[in-house]
């Protein structure tokens, strides 16, 4: 049994393995726009690795966070932009 | 919400090859050592979330475990001030940390160059190493249709982490000539570790379609990628596929390093023997001071640890190792130099800048980097240019300006924050 | 070729204004820059276009430049981003208030709309004002706009007149007989103009300008954060006080949702570098009139020199000492306000139409200028 750990991706439960990020759950929960460009088109990760901002996405309230950097953790509540 | 001030000896910023096997080198003489790294796990993006995937790995977090350097992680430096010796650093919770230093090793990495390309900023697209880091931190690919493609042994190391993963590898576009990937394989033999390794890794990759002379054109798509043209020499043809994984290379991050003063150009930071930076008291080591892979990053951290905590005999006799890195990494350059076709992929409609969404014409009859920044727009957004910056340089041949802080998007609460405790 | 009629040195938004207003008086004009367009003082600035009542001369200066403001507006492109947000004086004790009703009884009577708020109206106008705050002094016909576009597209009007601009040609002088290159060249004209900004001096003799350093910041998107151009009206105070340094709280919006945050002066200080410890000073100020402003993600820092004068007035007219040689600079923070006023008051006096504002108090040779 692996260890798992359920976040709320827009309003819906989703359980990733314990260690994953934020990132790869909501890919995997088939979210593709992480948040949108100043002229309006669906973006999501492009560098994994906290460079490019596109796959920032409102974590726990808080705007503009990098889902590639940040791991799920219990009870999270993220939100696409 | 907090601050701290933390004193150290020796400082490695950057937890990957070149950082572990500095803080290993500078502790082994008893410095006090701190290393400071943006993601929650050392290992930077090869070695990305410290699982070992192979021997070299395991051997190198055993001793990042015995050397035991202070490690704070999920931390971005975003100012300095280099005559006070102290870097500032963001860290989760809104808490910030002010990090004295007496010497510092830069071990900042690279990250991809990415080339626009019309549908490039689908979801979908995403960047080879980009896309070898969301697997590694959690993505599922199994069954998932994947093209890679750009240049470089990344896209083939990505390739077999994928297959491994149970990806479905449905092509491998290298924009290289076939000539010039086999002189390289060639040359791996003065390094028969490496020829090893490429040997292993090409008998696992054998039944991937692996296409030189090859790059991706297009990227097509209805809200995300499903589709890519191809085109191999004026031959084209369409590839379906869920995820595009594309990088041309890599780019040395030498951003901390021109915020220090250190003397830096297209190849990196410049180094002395010593891995010191024209900065008295900062080295520079791995791939932040010229691309060359991870042997080059372990010996150049090394050599800088050793430096930094006055071990110079130590440091020489990596020399000869460091040399023969060295030249692995010009090879590697030279086999995989960008062909000028790559730049009649960008359209004059394609998105250059994609924090805010510039296109290439809007950067027509413009006066250089500053120009197009206070003209169009482009390089102005959170990555700071970060993305766009190289391709642009690769485009027009525009050089970035000059790096001021903060170096990441920073709260206002941090710019302040050492400065509220001693005004 | 023949040699221009006027060479305007600096292309920044003075000069390119220069440049446009000579050129429609029918001379031709050729503009040359040690850098790029709008590369100086004028990628700097915050954009503000304000009324300001220091003295009656700067008053008729700014009053006058906003008329010309609003006849260019609507001709101005997109990319401009004119925007008559307002500006919003902040009082935080009761003097300042009393110096926000005495402005608006100056301003009122002279046809400039003004409003006094009371604490309550400010709160509503600007709602993340901390609390507290005496009132303020709300001027509606103030605006912003972007003057690096705005620079550009005065030079491509120019353009359409004939004028020829030359950028990353790099000034040594400006000399009666043409501009002078650093390469030694020498671009021949009937006249000069030296409209580049701080550095003016550096090319024209009997050009008393300093350079005043400032720092801005800007934040990644917060829209509805703020609304107008906010600035203390202490600030009045720190800018005149004749101190070498100062800090004053002063926000403004930006159309694509960022937060400029400034604003501070240094006095005679030329390096260009960010200075951490003054930037945190500006940025605490700040936060002390807008709190969240801790909460939002600085993005980029820069600095900028204004061309601050002894009285702080401009000097455009000749230049003392020279027969061909003008000078359209010395605006301090003045400069993307009073680019308008500056071009139509410099191309009366070297056209010899008449000019609708006295153009006396801006001479540069007035002994309050160049009185040492």
């Amino acid at each position: 049994m692996t260890d798992t750990v359920e976040i709320t991706v827009n309003g819906r439960a989703v359980k990733v393995e314990r260690g994953t990020t934020v990132a790869a759950a909501l890919l995997m929960a088939g979210i593709t726009a992480f948040h949108h460009s100043p002229g309006g088109e669906a973006r999501a990760p492009l560098c994994g690795m906290g460079i490019c901002f596109e796959c920032q996405v409102t974590v726990n309230g808080e705007a503009g966070c990098l889902a590639c950097q940040t791991v799920c953790a219990k009870g999270m509540t993220v939100v696409t932009q | 919400m907090s601050h701290q001030r933390i004193k150290t000896s020796i400082l490695v910023v950057g937890a990957g090859p070149a950082g572990i096997s500095a803080a290993w080198a500078a502790g082994e003489g008893g410095a006090r050592v701190t290393m400071i790294d943006n993601n929650p796990l050392p290992g930077g993006q090869i070695w990305r979330g410290a699982k070992p995937s192979d021997r070299q790995s395991a051997q190198w977090f055993e001793r990042l475990e015995k050397a035991a350097p202070t490690r704070i992680h999920s931390a971005r430096i975003v100012s300095a001030d280099p005559g006070a010796r102290t870097l500032l650093a963001e860290l989760p919770n809104e808490s910030t940390a002010a990090i004295a230093y007496d010497r510092l090793i830069l071990a900042t990495g690279a990250r991809e160059r990415f080339l626009p390309f019309p549908g490039w900023t689908l979801p979908g697209v995403v960047g080879a190493g980009g896309l070898q880091a969301l697997v590694k931190s959690g993505l599922d690919v199994r069954g998932k249709r994947v093209v890679l493609a750009g240049s470089g042994p990344l896209l083939l190391a990505v390739a077999d982490l994928l297959r491994e993963r149970e990806a479905n590898v449905v092509l491998i576009a290298e924009q290289a000539p076939g000539a010039a990937v086999l002189r390289f394989g060639l040359k791996l033999a003065a390094t028969p570790g490496k020829l090893w390794q490429a040997a292993a890794l090409r008998a696992r990759l054998a039944t991937i379609p692996y296409q030189t002379n090859c790059w991706v054109e297009s990227c097509h798509g209805d809200g995300r990628l499903n589709e890519v043209n191809v085109n191999q020499s004026g031959r084209r043809w369409k590839v379906e596929c869920d995820y595009l994984g594309t990088g041309y290379g890599l780019v040395p991050s030498t951003e901390l390093a021109a915020l220090l003063g250190c003397e830096t150009g297209a190849d990196g930071v410049a180094v002395d023997e010593m891995q010191q930076t024209t900065v008295e008291g900062v080295y520079c080591a791995g791939e932040a001071a010229g691309i060359g892979g991870v042997d080059k990053s372990l010996v150049e951290g090394s050599i800088a640890g050793y430096a930094a905590a006055g071990d110079e005999s130590a440091a020489r006799a990596l020399f000869d190792d460091r040399a023969r890195q060295r030249r692995f990494g010009r090879d590697l350059e030279a086999a995989f130099a960008l062909r000028d076709e790559l730049r009649s992929l960008t359209t004059p409609e394609t998105i250059v800048c994609r924090c805010e969404d510039v296109r290439l014409s809007d950067l027509d009859s413009l006066d250089g980097w500053r120009d197009a920044k206070l003209q169009s727009r482009c390089g102005m957004g959170r990555c700071q240019g970060r993305v766009c910056g190289p391709a642009v340089e690769f485009l027009k041949g525009w050089h970035p300006a000059a790096v001021r802080p903060p170096l990441f998007p920073t709260r206002i609460g941090t710019m302040i924050a050492d400065d509220e405790v001693n005004p | 070729m023949t040699a221009p009629d006027v060479i305007v040195a600096g292309a920044g938004i003075v000069g390119a204004a220069c440049a446009l207003e000579l050129a429609r008086g029918g001379l031709k004009v050729a503009v040359y820059d040690s850098g790029i367009v709008s590369g100086g003082a004028s990628a700097a600035g915050m954009g503000h276009v304000c009324v300001m009542d220091d003295s009656e001369a700067q008053f008729q200066l700014t009053r006058y430049s906003l008329e010309l403001w609003e006849q260019l507006s609507a001709s101005l492109p997109a990319s401009a981003q004119h925007v008559y947000c307002g500006t919003l004086w902040v009082a935080a004790d009761e003097e300042e208030l009393a110096e926000a009703r005495r402005k608006a009884e100056f301003y009122q009577p002279r046809g400039v709309p003004a409003e006094v708020l009371d604490p309550r109206q400010l709160a509503e106008a600007e709602p993340n004002l901390r609390p507290g705050l005496a009132g303020g002094l709300l001027l509606p016909a103030d605006s912003l706009l972007y003057q690096p576009a705005v620079a550009k597209w005065m030079l491509d009007e120019a353009g359409k007149l004939g004028a020829t601009v030359h950028t990353n040609q790099r000034i040594a002088a400006l000399e009666d007989d043409g501009v002078h290159l650093a390469d030694g060249t020498v671009a021949a004209a009937g006249r000069m103009v030296n409209a580049t900004g701080a550095w003016a001096g550096q090319i024209t003799r009997n050009t008393p300008v300093k350079p005043k350093k400032g720092h801005l910041v800007i934040t990644e998107r917060a829209p509805d954060f703020c609304y107008h151009e906010v600035v203390e009206l202490a600030y009045i105070k720190s800018a005149n006080s004749g101190a070498t340094e100062a800090v004053a709280f002063n926000v403004a919006p930006r159309p694509t949702g960022q937060v400029l945050i400034g604003s501070c002066r240094q006095l005679g200080v030329w390096d260009p570098a960010i200075d951490g410890r003054f930037l945190s000073k500006m940025l605490r100020r700040a936060i002390e009139y807008m709190p969240g402003i801790a909460n939002l993600r600085g993005i980029r820092t820069w600095t900028g020199f204004r061309a601050a004068t002894k009285d702080s007035l401009p000097l455009i007219g000749p230049c003392p000492g020279y027969e061909n040689v003008w000078l359209a600079t010395g605006h301090e923070g003045l400069g993307i306000t009073t680019a308008t006023g500056t071009a139509k008051t410099l191309a009366a006096q070297m056209l010899g139409t008449p000019c609708e504002i006295p153009f006396e108090p801006y001479l540069p040779s007035r002994k309050a200028a160049q009185n040492d």
